[in-house]
């Protein structure tokens, strides 16, 4: 670096030499390299950044803050403040926790069924050789087919009175009503939401199985390796970062899972998750207090989900070059 | 023999992948050509009954609404702006952190994701009251950002496990083999990074193609009404009794765009997909 400071002026440069020495005490090898690294790295980042928080930073913080208070939109000169009493209501009352429980079910069981489902989708796309477009085409179609509409024709198709599901499923009355009870409902739903999601797990899938050079696959079967271990010790290893994203970022939006409830059952029969009944308080009920609070305890709940699932991978996207 | 076994295993699987991914797009499309007397009647069965096709009334009416028609030029500007911008600014962030030591990384990453975290439904009024004040409220822009927002963190994630696996030595080693810088990246990297880069752009594509949320609440007439929103015009007040075939057409209509969109951006991960055979 130039050894010759910029002309200070008083405390400013105090403050900003301070600064630069405590830097220099913590890591006393940062080059000139390391520096100009530094800073074109957070350029690189900041508009990111910036269109990022734009959005989010005032609505999260107001959230944070009306979670405070009691304020209904009804009546919003009643508006008081009221400590922690939103959140001592909702985490006493049993709603809260049976949407918690199906929640966390919705996620758990469409994620598991989806990464295997999913990494069989991302097989086929990677390895087949005849109609690839075709085939490649047909299985990210789901996902382009907007949530409502596909909501709304999977709960057309379980019907009895318009759908074809209990005329074809064997065992099933013709009769059946599958939107009557809590388990058949959650059912249609997951099927729902499966069907229109896993897509988007093959084609992260996709993305690192791409990456999985075909000389170590090869030189595992060279090795005698079976097609379950080449599986299980050579691709598996290989693409965790890639699985890791896929999971994550899908049991993220599952567990806010909303649309396909909205549309198959408004929530009725004890299908609805934490994120219908946060819409309901905010949207429908205009209770913005209560409403945001349970966004806060939502958001808090998918953060612990967020942290279990980097933990269980153990990658770190932080570290650069591949190194890790 | 085994050759021979796998072979069929394969077809057999492909088939009945294509099976699971495509009979409700049938369903949906089957649906369209009910009559809309039969359906609210209740007509069970997949194909429409004797009497009940209804040819392609449900399309003339879904597309001589202008509405509609205006929503369609509107979701694909929207979608294709929001994903071209976050695409690319997210590239640049991937690869900052894929490749770069700085500060602040980590700090990245996790905000990232808390945005990504974040329920949808608990920012929508305070996004309405912003865009209110600063007159974003029914325009493109309007949408085009909270898109990004929303799309940026999955796509920076995305790629920054992608850039990771890429070997960046290859750089280096066109560099010595005489290619300059400019060459070695346009040769070397760019072809290694597409697919991680299409990948990301389909998902930030089908994410703004699907938004319900964002499209209801923030626009109020043509002007920016997206498809999603558009079609819950054609679902009336009753939700008991909704028209059924209607929306299907409707449905018919708005994925005729993404199957020509997916079909060109997959051929381009494939183009990518070499990527494999130069490593290791």
């Amino acid at each position: 670096m130039s050894a010759v400071a910029p002309p200070a002026r008083g405390e400013e440069r105090e403050a900003t030499d301070n600064r630069r020495d405590r830097r220099k005490d913590k890591r006393p090898e940062l080059s000139d390299r390391a520096r100009h690294e530094q800073r074109l790295g957070q350029r690189l980042v900041a508009p990111a950044v910036v269109i990022m928080l734009l959005v989010t930073a005032f609505p999260i913080l107001r959230a944070l803050y009306l979670s405070f208070y009691t304020y209904s939109l009804t009546s919003p000169e009643d508006r008081a403040f009221i400590g922690i009493d939103n959140y001592v209501t909702a985490l006493t009352d049993g709603l809260f926790w049976r949407d918690i429980g199906v929640t966390v079910l919705y996620m758990v069981v469409t994620v598991a069924i989806e990464l295997v489902i999913g990494f069989a989708f991302a097989m086929v796309m990677h390895r087949v050789v005849f109609a690839r477009g075709i085939i490649r085409t047909s299985i990210l179609i789901p996902y382009g087919i907007i949530t409502v509409v596909s909501g709304f024709a999977w709960q057309f198709a379980f019907t009895y009175q318009n759908g074809f599901i209990n005329g074809w499923l064997p065992g099933i009355s013709d009769s059946f009503n599958w939107f009557g009870e809590t388990t058949p409902a959650v059912i249609a739903i997951m099927v729902s939401e499966i069907w229109k999601t896993t897509p988007f797990m093959s084609l992260l899938l996709l993305a690192g199985l791409a990456q999985v050079s075909d000389d170590m696959i090869e030189a595992a079967k060279v090795d005698g390796a079976t097609w379950w271990q080449r599986l299980w010790r050579v691709i598996l290893p290989n693409m965790r970062a890639a699985i890791m994203v896929a999971v994550l970022f899908r049991a993220l939006d599952a567990y806010r899972i909303f649309d396909n409830i909205f549309v198959m059952t408004s929530g009725a029969v004890g299908t609805e998750s934490i994120s219908f009944l946060v819409y309901r308080q905010t949207i429908e009920q205009f209770q913005l207090g209560m409403g945001s609070a349970l966004s806060v305890l939502l958001f808090l709940s998918v953060l612990l989900v967020a942290f279990l699932i980097v933990k269980l991978f153990r990658v770190d996207l932080a570290k650069a070059r591949g190194e890790g | 023999m085994s050759g021979m076994k796998q072979k069929i295993g394969l077809v057999v699987g492909v088939g009945l992948i294509l099976v699971w991914c495509l009979l409700p797009v049938v369903w949906i499309v089957s649906l369209s050509f009910k009559d809309a007397v039969a359906v609210t009647n209740g007509s069970p069965g997949f194909f429409p009954a004797d009497g009940a096709f209804a040819g392609l009334d449900n399309y003339r009416d879904a597309w001589g609404n202008d509405q509609f028609r205006r929503a369609i030029v509107n979701s694909l500007g929207i979608s294709l702006i929001s994903t071209t911008l976050s695409v690319i600014l997210a590239t640049l962030a991937a690869y900052a952190i894929a490749r770069l030591e700085f500060r602040g990384k980590k700090l990245v990453l996790t905000t990232a994701l808390a945005i990504a975290m974040f329920p949808v439904v608990s920012l929508v009024s305070p996004l309405f009251d912003m865009w209110r004040a600063i007159g974003l409220y029914d325009t493109w822009p309007g949408l085009i950002i909270p898109y990004m927002s929303f799309t940026l963190p999955l796509a920076i994630w995305t790629l920054s496990a992608f850039f990771r696996e890429i070997p960046w030595e290859m750089e280096q080693a066109a560099q010595v083999d005489g290619a300059t810088s400019w060459q070695a990246f346009r040769k070397v990297i760019v072809p290694l990074a597409a697919p991680g880069v299409f990948t990301a752009a389909i998902l930030t594509f089908f994410f703004a193609w699907n938004d319900f949320v964002f499209g209801i609440t923030l626009t109020s007439t043509e002007a920016a009404r997206p498809i999603p929103a558009s079609l819950s015009f054609f679902v009336g007040a009753d939700p008991f009794n909704r028209p059924a075939s209607l929306l299907a057409a409707g449905a018919v209509i708005a994925t005729i765009p993404i199957v020509i969109i997916v079909l060109i951006f997959q051929r381009k991960i494939v183009a990518g997909l070499t990527s494999g055979a130069v490593k290791g």
